[in-house]
């Protein structure tokens, strides 16, 4: 258990870690990263029950799934700093010979991880098959699962959105990070997708936003909301509104940083804008 | 020469089906997927036996392709049945990554591959599965014969851990190999012994492959026959103590030659043993519609195309 200030001194300290990952190799994906950091910080370390040591099938756990894989560097500094593996492990990230491959995977047993993920739209569907086997277990455990919005572009969300309503997949809850921003620009201009609440809903999902998606309290007030809705027959859908590249004023509000690394006089901002709070590594 | 005796025509299929079937009542946590083709993969029977163990997906292969992945997070062992096309080509991506690249411990089962599919045409009939089952790392690749065979490969890689591309097909086919055999998996199957040629087959072509070498026993020639039912990981040793005593090799498999048993083999072949090989395949073609016989002969996949086969490639041994 861990309360507000505590959450947001480990997401400062979340971002310095993304930001000296990506900065080091000039490469990654800081945008989104830095856009989650509060909610996967809040998943991992408040909202999920998880055990402290990592088995693949997860039995008696809620488990995450990350379909978004390119937040990757969040998602390593958070499993590291939860105590899944050695923080110091974060500076090998995208090195030749690391467990901290460019995108997550399974493949070099890094602790924390159980499906690779990178090519998107995949993730939903792993989480449901997931979600099915705890059912099948008698687990009454919660999946989670985080997807980006542009990813919603890819085809198989859809089958899987429609198969989880379907069948009832009530243990699973998806959050959709809506940020509006992709590679290519604001997801509005480069493929719209319409009214996301209303698609879900109509697909047969209960809908639960999260209008102020970098705020602890309200990702807690919300994600609480969620889980009360779970076991009603209905998949749930979360809807967390954020700001990519949020904490980094010069990051925010644009898709300029989704892929991109900072230079060394960029990082010495972020960093200057996130004091250390829990020791870099 | 041995000989073998078909105990009567059946599909393939039809041995995955019953393979399942046994599965179900053994093994608790073997769930099974479908893709909207429950009677054609002969599913039905684990389906009314464990309605909370099948999982009835829709027309939507990605989506059961990533499922499964997710079911064996806590233990399941997912078997996916569809259409051999659908079962890779159009899923090839989710297979690659939430599959094969996750080490997940999926069965990805597959009927009605190659031309023998018939009047439906080429769309449905994949000629390319084999090859872009092999090259994923991780992946073993296996091409059933015969009912009999299909029921034991079935049952077998349930207990292999790791990915499994099972790929077998619709027609009603001879059924010869013992109804009571272990299936081991990567090994080879010598069913004639012979000194003039080695006749390497897969899948429907061992039947083939067999009515060939007894019309070449006939013409004096002595064939022996290999059924190869595990393309990936080959059984090299059995290959290589072949040919290393015919010195030449025909493959013949219901599969274009890019990719597919043929490649494999000539691979091994020219690292550790060069021979002369001649392939018995679709030559980088799409199937049409038509009965299997029909295609099967107009494709040059038959007994007849392994005897011209095999008789050029021992007048190119010198």
């Amino acid at each position: 258990m861990s309360n507000t200030q505590q959450l947001e001194d480990l997401t400062t300290q979340v971002r310095r870690d993304i930001l000296r990952m990506v900065h080091k190799v000039n490469s990654g994906h800081p945008g989104g990263s830095l856009g989650c950091a509060e909610f996967i910080v809040a998943l991992y370390n408040e909202i999920m029950d998880r055990k402290d040591t990592f088995d693949m099938d997860g039995i008696g756990e809620d488990l995450f799934f990350l379909s978004n894989g390119h937040i990757s560097p969040v998602f390593y500094s958070v499993l590291a700093r939860a105590g899944y593996f050695p923080v110091e492990e974060l500076s090998t990230f995208r090195l030749i010979n690391s467990r901290l491959q460019g995108h997550p995977t399974t493949h070099e047993g890094l602790p924390g991880i159980r499906v690779a993920s990178g090519s998107l739209g995949q993730g939903m569907s792993v989480a449901i098959g997931a979600a099915q086997a705890k059912k099948l277990n008698k687990d009454a455990h919660l999946i989670y699962s985080l997807h980006g919005d542009g990813e919603l572009q890819e085809g198989q969300n859809w089958e899987a959105i429609m198969y989880a309503a379907g069948n009832n997949v009530d243990n699973l809850i998806s959050t959709i990070d809506l940020n509006g921003q992709q590679i290519d620009g604001p997801t509005d201009v480069v493929l719209p997708l319409g009214n996301v609440k209303e698609k879900f809903e109509a697909f047969g999902w209960t809908v639960v936003e999260i209008n102020q998606g970098n705020n602890i309290d309200e990702i807690l007030k919300g994600m609480a909301v969620a889980k009360s809705k779970t076991g009603q027959g209905k998949p749930v859908c979360v809807l967390l509104k954020t700001v990519m590249g949020n904490g980094v004023d010069f990051m925010m509000h644009t898709h300029a940083w989704h892929g991109k690394a900072p230079n060394d006089e960029q990082l010495a901002i972020g960093l200057e804008q996130n004091a250390e709070t829990l020791g870099d590594y | 020469m041995k000989t073998y005796t078909n105990t009567g025509n059946k599909d393939t299929r039809s041995g995955f089906g019953a393979g399942l079937t046994e599965l179900g009542q053994t093994n608790e946590k073997v769930v099974a997927l479908c893709a909207d083709l429950i009677g054609s993969l002969k599913m039905d029977d684990f389906k009314k036996n464990h309605p909370e163990r099948f999982f009835q997906i829709g027309i939507a292969e990605a989506n059961m392709i990533g499922i499964a992945a997710g079911l064996t997070i806590g233990g399941k062992i997912p078997f996916t049945g569809t259409f051999a096309n659908f079962s890779t080509g159009r899923v090839y991506d989710q297979i690659r990554q939430s599959v094969a690249y996750s080490d997940k411990n999926v069965k990805i089962c597959a009927s009605h591959a190659g031309l023998t599919l018939g009047e439906d045409g080429a769309t449905h009939q994949i000629l390319e599965d084999i090859g872009l089952m092999k090259m994923l790392p991780g992946m073993t690749v296996i091409n059933t014969c015969d009912y009999n065979q299909t029921k034991a490969a079935t049952i077998a890689i349930a207990d292999h851990k790791g990915p499994v591309y099972l790929r077998f097909g619709r027609p009603s086919v001879p059924n010869f190999t013992p109804e009571d055999q272990t299936f081991e998996i990567g090994k080879a199957l010598q069913l004639t012994e012979g000194t003039d040629v080695t006749i390497v087959a897969t899948g429907h072509l061992v039947w083939e492959a067999l009515e060939a070498a007894k019309v070449l026993h006939e013409k004096g020639i002595s064939a022996e026959v290999i059924d190869i039912h595990t393309i990936k990981p080959l059984d090299d040793d059995a290959i290589l103590k072949s040919v290393g005593k015919t010195g030449c090799v025909v493959t013949a498999e219901e599969h274009n030659y890019m990719g597919g048993l043929g490649e494999s083999v000539a691979r091994v072949l020219s690292l550790n043993h060069p021979a002369p090989q001649e392939f018995v395949a679709t030559q980088d073609t799409f199937g049409e519609s038509g009965t299997p016989a029909q295609l099967m002969e107009k494709y040059g996949l038959n007994s007849a195309s392994i005897i011209k086969a095999a008789e050029k490639v021992i007048s190119r041994k010198k």
